[in-house]
This record gives structure tokens, sequence and C-alpha cells, in this order.
């Protein structure tokens, strides 16, 4: 288990790197948690396909990175840009057909809804295996993501944790100056604090609905973007982080942004330090479980929303 | 010798956010009394029932019924204790028959293993039979729930209320959306359940009120505006002008 | 014994239901296939367990739960515990370099048996822990949760989390668990040997009548006051606080049931299958429990039994022949069953199966003995 064998400097370094390494994978939790927190906040649903919209977001970026090196080499260190933008619309596009389909016909019924992504999720993990194979694939980095910058010589920060961790942060601003700025924001907050009075003064929204929960599913594709930087995608990768999303959201206190990030920072970091201590997948587990055990005292998480019902 | 209240609310308070739907609020309830709540929308009048039941937390103050405090009490050791609650839009089991609703208001066998040894004895049988009459529901006493009318909704609540015998029953409009013979009756069989019991009733229909109650309390912004029989409430100018108009 | 009749059997309908099921399952099936299709039956019986375990908690409590594989895999681990334990005697493992322990545990240099495994030597203490270890957890877990209110969506969630914490927990430590495979090469049980078709045999009908009997139970449960409480705290549940009852202490009592039952079942797995593995009790597991009692439709035992047998034969031929197509399928169905048909098999049954009988028996009895004018049927 814990080896006690580091000198305090190196400690501090394994934390400053374990913490980098963090970092990432809070980008690409806070990435999904953000697209679910959305819908979830809008609709009460929990979109157990989420993950496989954030793997549909991945394979875009692959599809677009071999596009490039077939048709536009010279093109080739700047598609990356356009790709996260396309895995952005292509999942936003699919959410939207989604949504209108069958999410919509479940409202109302959130544990069928649960039950329906579920079965969603299974057919699109089984179209991705189907049209891109089963193995793990990886798209062509662009050069400056590659690398790390060294501050000191036992601390290595890889440059594309840094690119993902921006990415995330300037996706949750953006969604937080959508939501408190923006016309469709506030129908937004408008249908979720009384949808009946929303509804009464021409608010349409089953239109706001499907729009929310298409920009929750582009989301995704961007989380899916920014994990082709620190990891391979394969069809099945959209379960890797489904459960840890809602825990995160969760965890945070449903209604709340600033909920979100703190609790997708703490438990990335949490599994992050952790999985380095303990054998193979006990880091997870322990966070995962502290977690559990947090929300069995605390079900409304860090920061409840106060709104009376 | 303190007199010996039934209920007794002192400086009740909910804050919401910062907003104070029940402000401050006293009252005191004597034994076998028909107090009715009055007040313009929004005065807090159901708040305060929901305090008293504990569907709704209070911020401040204390309740106490017989003595014994109830804030913070979950709401079914509050019905236990002997409050019983009736709701403002009909509240009863839809997918049961009216047997079956007042039957699983008789107050036995309401834990688990209770409810697994519960045997339907021939006392319930009686007792469900006897209710139903009173509250005109004899003739529909094998029907769904869902199938009853507006009316006969509210009736058969009364009715799962009298099943549990609370020593306090707090009535939430027990006579809205009802047509005017149906309010009549309503207003027998009201003057028959208080008899032995204490009420605390909520309505609008001031000829309802004038009818059955003993004392009035007015209430508004969450406190207690007046308080006295009808007589003086209607004489009161700070009454009239907030709520009864001249 | 008329109450025995109407409240555990269910009365004319139950009778004919459980005569059904009894019949198919003991007689037809034993009689018309080999050894080996009748264990993959058995499997699928003791699928049934969790899914019956489901329409007692899902379809007439109204709380679902996407981790029943972990009281699947806790009863069926105890059970395997043991037959491990029996297997790994002395003189079988002399070859180890700690001989008297599983295998598993020797190739993770353990030089003596954990703590908590020494109990399940003992065939009595494994019975009892094969009921109550999944019903102390779901005791646990369903106390935290119900008294704190929460349900629906977030607890469906927290039980597939706390599914994976297990899952993942058992994989990751394989000196103690067995890890990843699992505990496997299991023998006997008291002398026993479990692997002979004879004791197949004897092993599915056991499971068998035990399905039938929790099934009983849950009659009998659902026939009490319980099954009143439970209709109205669906309907609403906070008015039921109102009348004077505890709603959590009736979900966390359904839990446990639910739990024990699925126990049981998982206990039956290991005799009939000869192993355990974390595999069967994680997420996916636990989430196709939730499929097979959906599919028999949620609100009936007996449905719930029929959805396990189905669906796990549709997965075994889709498996042979297009491995692909069956997740497709499979979600396909989950999607179906949502939204086209709520009440599953036994919904059908009941809005056309019930009515096509009917017109059978209506076609069948108007069999002119004499035909009227132009062809009329004329009823002698």
């Amino acid at each position: 288990m814990i080896l006690l064998a580091y000198t305090t400097s190196e400690y501090f370094s394994i934390f400053v790197m374990q913490g980098f390494a963090g970092l990432s994978l809070f980008s690409v939790l806070l990435l999904m948690a953000l697209g679910l927190a959305i819908i979830f906040g809008q609709m009460g649903v929990v979109n157990l396909a989420h993950g496989e919209f954030m793997a549909l977001g991945a394979y875009t970026v692959y599809l677009c990175s071999n596009l490039t090196q077939s048709f536009f080499p010279k093109f080739g260190p700047y598609y990356f840009i356009l790709a996260i933008v396309a895995a952005f619309f292509v999942a936003g596009i699919v959410g939207y057909l989604v949504e209108w389909l069958l999410i919509r016909h479940l409202y109302k019924r959130p544990l069928d809804t649960l039950l329906a992504t579920w079965g969603l999720s299974l057919i699109m993990q089984q179209t991705l295996r189907s049209v891109f194979g089963a193995r793990e694939v990886t798209p062509t980095l662009p050069d400056w993501l590659m690398g790390s910058l060294k501050p000191s010589d036992t601390i290595d920060i890889p440059i594309n944790g840094l690119f993902v961790m921006g990415l995330s942060l300037l996706v949750a601003f953006g969604v937080l100056l959508f939501t408190f700025r923006s016309k469709m924001g506030l129908r937004m907050r408008a249908t979720v604090q009384n949808r009946i009075m929303s509804g009464a003064v021409g608010i349409n929204t089953k239109a706001v609905d499907r729009f929310v929960f298409a920009l929750g599913c582009g989301i995704a594709g961007i989380a899916g973007a920014a994990f082709t930087t620190i990891g391979s995608t394969g069809p099945d990768s959209g379960q890797r982080y489904i459960v840890d999303t809602f825990l995160v959201v969760v965890f945070g206190g449903a209604g709340s942004m600033l909920g979100t990030v703190t609790s997708a920072f703490t438990i990335a970091q949490a599994q992050s330090v952790l999985e380095f201590f303990m054998e193979g997948t006990m880091g997870k587990v322990t966070t995962l479980a502290v977690i559990v055990l947090v929300l069995m005292l605390r079900p409304q998480g860090l920061f409840p929303s106060k709104v009376r019902t | 010798m303190a007199p010996d209240y039934i209920l007794s609310i002192d400086k009740l308070t909910v804050s919401f956010d910062g907003f104070k739907a029940v402000d401050d609020l006293n009252l005191n309830l004597d034994r076998n009394e028909l107090r009715v709540i009055i007040g313009p929308n929004g005065a807090g009048k159901t708040t305060v029932l929901d305090l008293i039941c504990g569907k709704t937390r209070a911020t401040g103050g204390s309740v106490r019924f017989k003595g014994h405090e109830m804030l913070g009490k979950a709401e079914h050791k509050i019905v236990r204790a002997g409050i019983g609650r009736k709701f403002q839009t009909p509240s009863i089991y839809e997918n049961l028959t009216v047997f079956e609703n007042l039957e699983i208001s008789f107050p036995r066998g309401r834990g688990v293993f209770g409810c697994l040894t519960f045997q339907r004895s021939e006392d319930v049988v009686e007792r469900i039979k006897k209710v139903a009459e009173e509250v005109y529901l004899a003739d529909e006493l094998y029907m769904g729930g869902a199938y009853l009318s507006h009316g006969q909704k509210q009736w058969l609540e009364i009715g799962m209320l009298l099943m549990q015998d609370p020593e306090l029953l707090m009535l939430d409009e027990p006579v809205a959306g009802m047509s005017p013979s149906e309010r009549h009756r309503t207003a027998e069989l009201l003057a028959e359940v208080a008899k032995g019991r204490s009420l605390l009733i909520i309505e609008h229909d001031m000829e309802f009120v004038a009818k059955i109650a003993h004392r009035v309390t007015v209430m508004h912004l969450g406190k207690v505006l007046a308080e006295g029989s009808m007589e003086d409430i209607q004489a009161n100018t700070k009454v009239q002008d907030v709520y009864l108009g001249h | 014994m008329k109450k025995f009749y109407n409240n555990v059997i269910g009365g004319k309908q139950g009778a004919a239901s459980f005569i059904i099921l009894a019949v198919l399952l003991m007689i037809v099936f034993p009689t018309t296939m080999s050894i080996f299709r009748l264990n993959l039956v058995g499997k699928y019986v003791t699928y049934a367990f969790a899914a019956v375990s489901l329409v007692l908690l899902w379809g007439n409590t109204g709380v679902l739960s996407l981790g029943q594989g972990i009281f699947f895999g806790l009863g069926g681990y105890c059970m395997a515990m043991f037959l491990k334990l029996e297997a790994s005697d002395p003189i079988t493992t002399k070859i180890q370099s700690t001989p008297g322990i599983p295998d598993f545990m020797d190739w993770n240099q353990l030089t003596k048996l954990p703590a908590f495994w020494v109990p399940f030597r003992s065939l009595p203490f494994t019975v009892i822990a094969v009921i109550a270890v999944p019903a102390l957890v779901a005791l646990i877990g369903g106390f935290a949760l119900f008294k704190r209110r929460v349900g629906g969506v977030y607890f469906a969630v927290i039980t597939q989390a706390i599914a994976l914490i297990f899952s993942l927990g058992i994989d990751g430590n394989q000196g103690y668990t067995g890890g990843r495979n699992g505990i496997t090469d299991l023998r006997t049980m008291w002398g026993w040997d479990i692997r002979t078709d004879h004791a197949q045999y004897i092993l599915y009908f056991a499971s068998c009548l035990f399905l039938i009997g929790c099934i009983l139970l849950s009659n009998f449960v659902l026939s009490t006051k319980i099954g009143k409480v439970l209709l109205a705290m669906r309907d609403k549940e906070e008015r039921v606080r109102f009348s004077g009852y505890e709603v959590a202490s009736f979900k966390v009592f359904i839990f446990v049931l639910s739990a024990i039952i699925c126990g049981i079942g998982g206990a039956f797995f290991v005799l009939q299958v000869g192993f355990m593995s974390p595999s069967l009790i994680g997420i996916v597991p636990s989430i196709e429990m939730v499929i097979f009692c959906a599919v028999g439709g949620k609100k009936s035992l007996f449905g719930a039994v029929y959805g396990a047998l189905l669906v796990n034969t549709a997965k075994s031929l889709f498996s042979e022949s297009f491995p692909q197509l069956w997740l497709f399928a499979m979600g396909a169905l989950f999607i179906a069953v949502v939204v086209l048909f709520p009440d599953g098999i036994a919904g059908l049954w009941q809005n056309y199966g019930k009515r096509l009988v009917a017109w059978i028996g209506k076609m069948a009895a108007a069999r002119p003995a004499i035909a009227g004018p132009i062809g009329e049927p004329v009823e002698k």
C-alpha cells in the first residue's frame, strides 16, 4: 500500500505531478458534469448515455484528424480547434434528435428516462463499435499539444493537461455567461424555477428543454475532444466516467455551478493522489466510497440550492 | 393556575431565505374550541398548519400540544401524538377504495410489523362503516377513490381524519369547491366532528365561518392582526381595511 | 386455509399462474431438455430471483435500484467462499506454498486465511450469511438513504455507484477475494459433489422450489396491510406520513427483503454454475436485472420469472449467432419496454392475452351443431 520511501521533496513533486494529472481528470469530469448538470437541472433527467456523447465527440475529433491527414495535410497543426467545434456540434445535433425522438415522450418519468437512456447508450456503443471497430483509437494530436513544461527537475507538467484545463474553464465560463446573460439562458432559468408560469408567459418550454438537452450533449462532445488529448478512445470509453460524473453533479449540489466546479476538483484530485499511493483501482474505489458515504450523510451535496417549493 | 391550552403557539417564525412567511406568531387554542383562521392570500395561514404538522420546518419559536413540543418532530410522530391535518386540495389515495382509505387511517398497526400482522377484525370494519356513514359515503364504500366527486373526496378526507381519532383537527379550506348544499352538509358534519375535539380551520367563506366559529383569528403578513368572536372581527376597522372591505 | 389461498397464492388467478409456472419449471423443462440446457435454465432461474426482488422494490414500492447485483453477488460470494474452502483442504492443495488455503491466495503470497474467511468453513454459518449479509448491507444503506428521503433518480444512481464500488473493490483485491477471475474450481458441498449431473438436477429443482417460495412469500407480504400502504405511497408518499406511517421504515423493509431474495438467488447461482466473479456484481448485470423485471412486467411476480427466462434465452441465442446485434437488441429492448410496454409481458397478457384466450374460447364454444341460414351458427 502506501510506500513511505520518499523524501519530503519527492513527496512534494509527487503531489504536484499527481495534482496536474488530477487537473486533466478534473477538466474532463468538469466538462462532463457541466453537461449532465445542465440537463439534470433543467429537466430532472439523468442521461445515462451522456458518456456515449462524450465518446461521440472524441470519435469526431478522430475523424477530423484522419480527414485532415488524408486531404489537407498542410493544415495539420490547426485542425484541432475546428475539431473541437465539430465535436460540439455533432454531439449537440445528435442530442437534439435524441430529445425529440425519445426523451420528450418520457417527460415526468425520470426513472423510465434513466432506463431508456441506458438502452440508448447500448445502441450508441454498439454503433460506434460497428463503425470504428472495437480497438481503441487516437487522433493525431498537433505538435503544440505535445511535450511538457519543466519548471524544476522533478516536476513535469504536460502541456495537453494545461490545454484541457484551460478549455474546461473556458467552457465553464461560457456556460455561466450564457446562463445569466443570454435570452435563452433566461428562458432556461425561468423554466427551471417555474415551468408552469414560464409556459404561461409564452416561453416554449419544450423547445427550451430540447435546446438544453442538445447543449448538454454538445458540452459532453467537447469533453470527448478534451479526452482525446489524455487518453485513447474506444467504444466503451463513455462508460468509464458516467458514474463519476453523476456523483460529481450530486456531490456538488445539483443546482450550483460553484458546487459542480468544486466537486469536480475535489473528486479528481482525491482520486489522482490516492491512485498513486494505492494499487490499481483502489484509489478510485476509495474516492467513490468516501463520496457515497458523504452523500448518505448529506444528500443535498456541498452547495444545495435553497428553493422554496 | 396557568390555563390548560391544547395548542400553544409561541413566537412561531419561518423564514425562507429572508422572507418571513410566518413572523413571531402567538396563538393559544382551548380544548374543544373551534377556531377559524382567516386572512388575505399570502397571510401565512396554510404555512402555520404546515409548521404545526411538520410539513415545513420552522426557523424559530415553539408549538406545544398538550404540553409537548412538536417542532422538529417527524410528521408521523405528530400524527400519532393526536394532531390530524386535512389539506387544501383533497388528498386521498386514489388507487385505494373508500373502505381502504379509511382502513389505512385506522390508528392500529402503523409500523412495518404492525402492518404485517394487522387483521381486518370486526371492530375495524364496524368503525369504518360508522365513519363512512358520518361522512355521507356509506353507499360508496367499495368505490375507488379516483371516482369520487370533488366534494366526496373532501368528505372522505375528513372521514380519514375521523378514523385517526385526533384530539386536534386542522382543516385547510374544507368547503373549497363545494356547492351550497354540500357546504351545508359539511357544516353539519363539522359540527358533529367538533364535539369533544379541538378544531383549527382555515376558511374564506364568511357565511360558513360565522356558522361554525367559536373564535376567529385574522392573519396578515405572517402575523396575527386581530382575534375574537365573529362580531368583534367584523367590527374591527383594521380587519375591514385589510380583508373584509367596507 | 382460505386466507392462505387468497393471500399467499392469490386466489384463482394466482393459483393458475402458480400451477403453470410450477409445471413449466419442474415438469416440462426437465423432461424435454438435456442436462446441459437445463443447467442453463437453472442459471436463468437464479437471475429470476433478482427480477422478483425488483418487482417488490421497484414495481410495488416505486424504488428503482440499479444495484441488485450487489446483493446477488454478496449471497453468491458467501456460498462461493464456503465451497472454495472445502475444495482447498490441505491434501488437495498440498502442492501450494501454503496448503489449506485457496489457490488465488497462494498466488498472492498470502500465508494464512484472512480472518473474515474463517467462519465460512461452516455450512450453517454460510447459510445464515447468505441471508444476513445482503440484509445487513441493505439495512444500513437503506436506512441511511431512505431516512434522509433520498429517492428516485438519486437513489438509483447511488446504488449504481455502490455496485461499481463493490465490483471494483473485489476486482482489485485478488488476494482476498479472488479478484477479476473470481472464485472458481468449486467441487463439493459438505462432501456432496455438486458437479455431477445428478447433483445438477437436484440443485435445479431446489432453485425452482426456493424461487416459488420467494414468490409466495412476496405475495403474502403484499397481501397484508403493507401492500395497501405501498399502494398509497406510490400515489402520494407525502400524505402517507400524515396518516401516521413512517415511510422510510417501509422502504427499508422492502429493500432488505429484496436483498435477501437476491442473495438466495446468488447462492443458487454459485451452486449451479460453479463460480462467482465481480462481473456478476457490477453495473451492467445489475441493470440487466432491471430489464428482466421490466420485460416481465414490473408489478408481476410471475411475469418477472418469464422475463428473466426470455431475455436470457434471447441473449444466448443472439450471442451465438449475431453477437454484434445483441447490444443493439438489448438497447432497443430497454427503450421499447419503457416507451411501448411499460407493463411488460404481464401487461400484454392482461390486456390482450386474456381477451385472445376468451375469444378463442368463445369461438370454440360457438361451434354450430346445426348450420343456420347463410352459415350463421345457431346455439344448440
